[in-house]
């Protein structure tokens, strides 16, 4: 219970951003929706980890910093993982993973 | 109710609303302003919890410079007016399941257990233990992961750079 929000509102709205990432993650096909995708479900991750550490260890700052950490993590995977969209741009002049059946040439 | 409880509501339509726009929106690029609404409504979640640092990064790192990385990189690759065509039911429906499956068996576990109800202490968490914490490399010290991370950040930015560089052949 934080100031009248119990936990498991938090837990419940994660719960839902990270399925709804899921479910782009599966339907999409495009490699820069994917992405976004990706990024919905690490976002949600990090609505849990503050939330069990306001919560339930007010004293501690794990979750803090586990955050801050995703976080960085996060900026490193979309830097490259836009760096490799924009090689495969070049070469095959289209993001659509279902036209991305040669990865060797 | 207390306006805690209105603004949590409030952050988290917001938050559900535009994450399933975001990934159901067929124009990429509305899609990519979605994401940048959630972003923002989950800096307002961490403002919620007193953690001002927290939502300030947040804000900083996604909203500043992973949407405005994403937006720039839909405008290299896809023409703005391009319309995403939508997946056939056959394919959309096991996406769906299990999306629906998963998330109902998370919720049911999440609403059937029962969580310790200490009272959360509102102080901030102020800006010096953040920093003494990262640099500190006894108990409780983030010493190590700060240093892996910033390795990890310059490896990335290494990275990319002589990923999308143009090649001279």
């Amino acid at each position: 219970m934080f100031e009248g929000v119990p936990l498991s509102w938090f837990l419940v709205l994660s719960t839902i951003m990270f399925f709804v990432g899921v479910y782009g993650f599966l339907v999409r096909k495009n490699l820069i929706t994917m992405l976004m995708s990706i990024e919905l479900i690490l976002n949600s991750v990090c609505i849990n980890f503050v939330a069990f550490n306001k919560i339930l260890y007010p004293d501690h700052m794990e979750g803090m910093f586990f955050t801050i950490f995703i976080i960085a993590v996060a900026a490193a995977e979309a830097s490259v993982a836009i760096a490799i969209i924009i090689n495969i741009y070049r070469r095959i002049v289209n993001i659509d993973v279902e036209k991305m059946n040669e990865m060797k040439y | 109710m207390t306006s805690n409880q209105i603004m949590f509501l409030l952050f988290s339509a917001v938050i559900v609303i535009f994450s399933i726009l975001t990934v159901t929106s067929r124009r990429i690029l509305r899609a990519a302003t979605y994401l940048l609404f959630v972003l923002v409504s989950t800096a307002g979640l961490y403002f919620l919890l007193r953690y001002n640092y927290l939502a300030a990064i947040q804000l900083i790192v996604y909203a500043g410079g992973i949407v405005v990385l994403i937006i720039f990189s839909i405008l290299l690759t896809s023409h703005i007016s391009e319309k995403l065509p939508t997946a056939s039911l056959l394919k959309k429906w096991p996406a769906l399941l299990v999306a629906l499956v998963g998330a109902a068996l998370c919720v049911t576990v999440i609403l059937q257990h029962n969580f310790p109800g200490s009272v959360g202490n509102t102080e901030l968490v102020s800006v010096t233990d953040i920093g003494n914490s990262l640099i500190n490399y006894g108990k409780y010290g983030y010493a190590l992961p700060f240093e892996v991370i910033s390795v990890l950040l310059l490896a990335a930015m290494i990275g990319a750079i002589v990923l999308a560089k143009k090649r001279k052949d």
